[in-house]
C-alpha cells in the first residue's frame, strides 16, 4: 500500500516527462537558462527569473511563517487561557481551509493597494511573501500543536518541580524534544509554499525578472504554468511541463537537503 | 465566453427538453485543443480562427471590444496610439510626459498566448519582447482590480467588462481610442478600432444537434444574455 | 533567587508569544472581517438552497454545495484508510533507515510539493481520459485524494513515531501481537495527529481550485450521479471573482458559506474526538 502511494510519484513524475518530452527533445535543457528571456511565443524560453523568484517568495515566506507558526502552537498550549488557546487553535484550523482564490482575491484588494502607495507597483514579491505566509501559517502551526501535545507531560512535570520557568522549560524542553514534528510541519509548509499557484498569480505580478527588492514583481514557476497553460501550444505547451518538472526537482532537492538533518532515532527517546 | 455559454446552454435545455448542455472552462487554446482532439464538440474561442487552423469551422456568436483603462482620478483624457505604444515599450515612464501628475506608470499587461494580447499586440504593431511591463495579469476581472488598486496604472482589457464595474463605481476609466470613445456602442456599430469576435468553433461544419445548438446561440432568443455579459449580439 | 537572565528570557519569551498569537489573529480578523462586511446580506437560506442563475450573479449555490460535499467526500474516504495504512507501515514496519522507507518518505515529501495545476493536468491525463471517468466528481476526488494523501500521511506517521519507545517495549514484554498494540496501545495515542491529518486534509481538499478545473469541471448543474462533472465551491469563488463582470458580492457570499461550512466541520470533529475520549478515559 505504501508502495502505491510512492508509485503514485512516479506516475506524476512519468506523466510530466511524457509531456515535457517536445521541450526536452526541440529545445533542450540547456536553452532554459542560455535563452535571451522568456518569450515562449517567440522561442525564447529562458526561466531562471522564475526559478529566483519561486525561491524568493518560498524561503520568505518560511521565514515569516515557521516562527509564528510555532510560537502560536506555544501560545495555545502554554501561555493562553484554556477557552482562548481553543478558539485560537480553531481559529488556524479554518484557516487552513481557505481557498487559495480567496487569498488571493483579498490580497489584491486589500494589500495591493497599500503597496503600491507606497512603493509602486504594488503587486510584488513582498506580497507575495505576506499571502505565502498567512496561507502555509496553519500547516506549520497545527503540526507543531500536536507535536508538542505529545511531549510526555511527565517530562514538563518533572522539569517545573526542579525550578525551571516557563520560558526554560518552553525553550530547553518542548521545543528539543518535539524537533522533529516541528521540522516536518515547516517542512510540508515550505512544500506547500513552492507548489502554490492562485493566491501567488494574483499578488506577485507576473513579470518574469530575478526580483532586485521586496518591491519588485515577480513570476513563479507555478504561476507561469497557471498563467500561460490554457492558452499554450505545441513547445509552450511542452515548455510548461518541464518547467513543472524543473520545480519538482527543486522539491526533491530541498527534501533530500531536509532528510539529511533529520533526527536519527525512529521513535522519540525512551523516558 | 464560459459563463455566457453557460447561460446559453441552461436556456437551450430548457427550451429543448431532453438535451443536455456541459461547459467546461479553460481558455481559447483549450477550446481550439479540446475540439481538435474530439473531447469536445464544440470548442469557444474569444478571437477569430488563425490560418493555421482551417482545418475547424467557426461560428462567431458575439463581438467584444478591448479598450484602455486607467485609474478614475488620473485627469488623462485620451491617449494617442503613439504614446500608448511608448508607453508600453517604456519610452514613456511617467505620467507627466504626457500632460498628466508626476508619477511614474506602472503597466499593465496580460499574459503570453492570450488572445487579448494578440490582438492589442497586432493593432498596436509591437512585438511581446518590446513590451516592460510592470504587472502581468491573467483574466479581466484581475486586470480591472490591479488598476483600481493604483492611482498609476494602466492597462487593457473587454470594455463591457471595463463599462460595467466603472458603472458599479470602481475606480477606473476607459479611454477612447483615435478618438472614437470606447463603449459597447461604438463595438456594435464596429467604429471602434479594436474589436473581436467570440467564435464557437467545430472540427467539421455542424450538424444535427451541434448545429441547432450554434444556431440557437447566434440567434436573438439569447441577445439579453449576451447583453448581460457585456458583449455585444451579432446583428441580424 | 533566580537568576537574572531568566527574567529577560520569561518576559521575553511571553511578548514574542503574544506577539505571535495576535500577528495570527489579525489577518484572519480581517480576511473574515471582509467577508463578512461584504457579502452578509446576500446570504439568505434562498442562496443555500438554490440553484445559481445569470451566471452565478444571481440565485444560490446549493448544487456546488452538494458538488463540493461529494468531491471532499471521495477524496477523504479514499485518503483516510490508504493514509493511516501508509503511515502506520512506515512508522511501525520499516525501520526508519531502511531503504523502503526512506523511499517512500521522500517520494511523499516530493508530491506534497508538487503544483495543484501539475496535479490538476495529470488528473486529467489519468482519471479523466485514461479510465475514461471524464469530467466527473469522482475524477476530482480522485484526484483531491492524491494531493491530500502526502500530508495526512507524514502528519500521521509523525505522530505516531512522537509515542514513546517504551510503549511499544512494554506492550511486546506483555506478549501483545503487533496488530493489537498498534490498535490499543498506538493508535488512541496518536489521535492528536490522526485528527490533524484529517483536518489539514480536508482544509486543503474545499481549498483546491486549480486540480479541479481540470477534472470535475465547470458545470453547475445538481449532480444526478458520481460520474456527473461539478463544480466545486473554489471554483465558483473563482468564477465570480474573476470571470464573470458583477460577481463580487455573490463571490463574497459564497466565500462567507465555504468559511461557515469549515467552521461547523471543525467543531463537529472537535466533538467527535472530545467523546471519543471520554468514551475510552483517556486524558485529553
Amino acid at each position: 500500500m505504501a508502495w502505491g502511494a510512492a508509485s503514485l510519484l512516479l506516475f506524476i513524475i512519468g506523466f510530466v516527462v511524457l509531456e515535457s518530452w517536445p521541450a526536452l527533445s526541440h529545445i533542450g535543457l540547456w536553452r532554459l537558462f542560455l535563452d535571451a528571456g522568456w518569450f515562449p511565443t517567440e522561442q525564447s524560453y529562458q526561466l531562471t527569473p522564475m526559478v529566483t523568484g519561486t525561491m524568493f517568495a518560498a524561503i520568505g515566506s518560511i521565514f515569516l511563517a515557521a516562527p509564528l507558526g510555532i510560537l502560536s502552537a506555544v501560545f495555545c498550549h502554554f501561555y493562553a487561557p484554556p477557552i482562548l488557546g481553543l478558539w485560537f487553535r480553531r481559529m488556524v484550523e479554518i484557516l487552513a481551509g481557505i481557498p487559495s482564490v480567496v487569498f488571493g482575491f483579498w490580497g489584491l484588494v486589500v494589500l495591493v493597494p497599500p503597496i503600491a502607495a507606497w512603493h509602486p507597483p504594488g503587486p510584488s514579491l513582498l506580497a507575495g511573501i505576506l499571502i505565502l505566509t498567512l496561507m502555509i501559517l496553519p500547516t506549520i502551526m497545527l503540526i507543531a500543536h500536536s507535536s508538542i501535545s505529545q511531549v510526555p507531560t511527565s517530562y514538563i512535570q518533572s522539569a517545573t518541580a526542579l525550578g525551571l520557568s516557563r520560558s526554560a522549560v518552553i525553550w530547553r524542553i518542548i521545543l528539543p524534544v518535539s524537533r522533529r514534528g516541528l521540522l516536518t510541519g515547516t517542512f510540508l509548509g515550505l512544500a506547500r509554499a513552492l507548489g502554490e499557484t492562485m493566491a501567488i498569480l494574483m499578488v506577485c505580478g507576473n513579470v518574469v525578472q530575478h526580483p532586485s527588492h521586496l518591491f519588485d514583481p515577480i513570476r513563479t514557476l507555478t504561476a507561469n504554468i497557471a498563467l500561460e497553460m490554457a492558452y499554450a501550444v505545441d513547445h509552450h505547451r511542452s515548455a510548461l511541463f518541464l518547467s513543472g518538472l524543473i520545480l519538482m526537482m527543486l522539491v526533491m532537492a530541498v527534501v533530500i537537503l531536509a532528510e539529511a538533518f533529520h533526527q536519527k532515532t525512529p521513535y522519540a527517546a525512551a523516558k | 465566453m464560459a459563463p455566457l455559454l453557460l447561460e446559453i446552454g441552461k436556456r437551450f435545455e430548457a427550451d429543448h427538453p431532453g438535451t443536455r448542455i456541459d461547459v467546461q472552462t479553460g481558455g481559447s487554446s483549450r477550446g481550439i485543443a479540446d475540439t481538435n482532439k474530439g473531447l469536445a464538440d464544440i470548442g469557444m474561442a474569444s478571437r477569430a480562427l488563425t490560418p493555421r487552423e482551417n482545418n475547424l469551422h467557426g461560428s462567431v456568436v458575439a463581438q467584444d471590444g478591448i479598450g484602455i483603462i486607467i485609474h478614475k482620478s488620473n485627469p488623462i483624457r485620451e491617449l494617442g496610439i503613439d504614446q500608448i505604444q511608448d508607453i508600453y515599450t517604456g519610452r514613456i515612464t511617467n505620467w507627466q510626459e504626457v500632460g498628466g501628475p508626476t508619477a511614474p506608470i506602472t503597466v499593465v499587461n496580460k499574459a503570453q498566448g492570450r488572445s487579448t494580447l494578440e490582438l492589442f499586440l497586432q493593432f498596436f504593431q509591437l512585438s511581446t519582447r518590446d513590451i516592460h511591463a510592470h504587472v502581468v495579469i491573467g483574466d479581466n476581472e484581475q486586470g480591472i482590480k490591479t488598476v483600481a488598486g493604483n492611482p498609476h496604472a494602466i492597462g487593457y482589457v473587454s470594455i463591457g467588462t471595463a463599462q460595467f464595474n466603472a458603472v458599479q463605481g470602481l475606480p477606473i476609466r476607459l479611454l477612447p481610442l483615435q478618438n472614437i470613445p470606447a463603449s459597447l456602442e461604438t463595438v456594435r456599430t464596429g467604429i471602434f478600432p479594436l474589436s473581436r469576435p467570440l467564435t464557437l468553433v467545430t472540427k467539421s461544419p455542424p450538424t444535427g444537434l451541434t448545429k441547432t445548438f450554434i444556431q440557437f446561440a447566434q440567434s436573438s432568443h439569447v441577445h439579453d444574455l449576451i447583453l448581460s455579459q457585456y458583449f455585444v449580439p451579432l446583428q441580424d | 533567587m533566580l537568576p537574572p537572565n531568566n527574567t529577560i528570557r520569561e518576559t521575553g519569551t511571553t511578548v514574542l508569544v503574544w506577539a505571535a498569537a495576535a500577528l495570527v489573529t489579525m489577518p484572519f480578523l480581517w480576511l473574515t472581517g471582509d467577508l463578512l462586511w461584504h457579502g452578509w446580506h446576500h446570504i439568505s437560506l434562498n442562496f443555500v438552497f438554490s440553484d445559481p442563475q445569470d451566471a452565478g450573479r444571481e440565485g444560490g449555490i446549493a448544487p456546488l454545495l452538494v458538488s463540493t460535499g461529494l468531491i471532499v467526500g471521495i477524496c477523504m474516504i479514499v485518503a483516510l484508510p490508504i493514509g493511516l495504512g501508509t503511515a502506520v507501515l512506515l512508522s511501525e514496519y520499516t525501520h526508519r533507515e531502511q531503504e523502503n522507507g526512506r523511499w517512500i518518505r521522500t517520494s511523499l515529501d516530493v508530491l506534497a510539493g508538487v503544483p495543484s495545476i501539475i496535479f490538476g493536468l495529470f488528473g486529467n491525463a489519468f482519471f479523466c481520459q485514461a479510465l475514461g471517468l471524464g469530467f466527473s466528481l469522482l475524477s476530482g476526488g480522485l484526484t483531491l485524494a492524491c494531493m491530500v494523501l502526502p500530508l495526512m500521511i507524514r502528519t500521521v506517521e509523525e505522530s505516531f513515531r512522537a509515542i514513546a519507545l517504551d510503549q511499544r517495549l512494554s506492550a511486546m514484554a506483555l506478549g501483545m501481537s503487533r496488530r493489537t498494540m498498534i490498535l490499543h496501545i498506538l493508535l488512541p495515542a496518536a489521535i492528536p495527529g490522526l485528527l490533524v491529518g484529517c483536518i489539514l486534509g480536508l482544509g486543503r481538499a474545499m481549498a483546491e481550485t486549480a486540480a479541479l478545473i481540470f477534472t470535475s469541471g465547470y458545470v453547475d448543474r445538481m449532480p444526478t450521479s458520481l460520474m456527473d462533472s461539478g463544480r466545486a465551491l473554489s471554483i465558483h469563488i473563482y468564477d465570480l471573482a474573476m470571470n464573470v463582470a458583477g460577481g463580487n458580492p455573490n463571490a463574497y457570499a459564497t466565500a462567507l458559506v465555504l468559511v461557515g461550512l469549515l467552521f461547523i466541520i471543525n467543531l463537529s470533529a472537535s466533538w467527535i474526538a472530545e467523546q471519543w475520549a471520554a468514551f475510552h478515559q483517556l486524558p485529553t
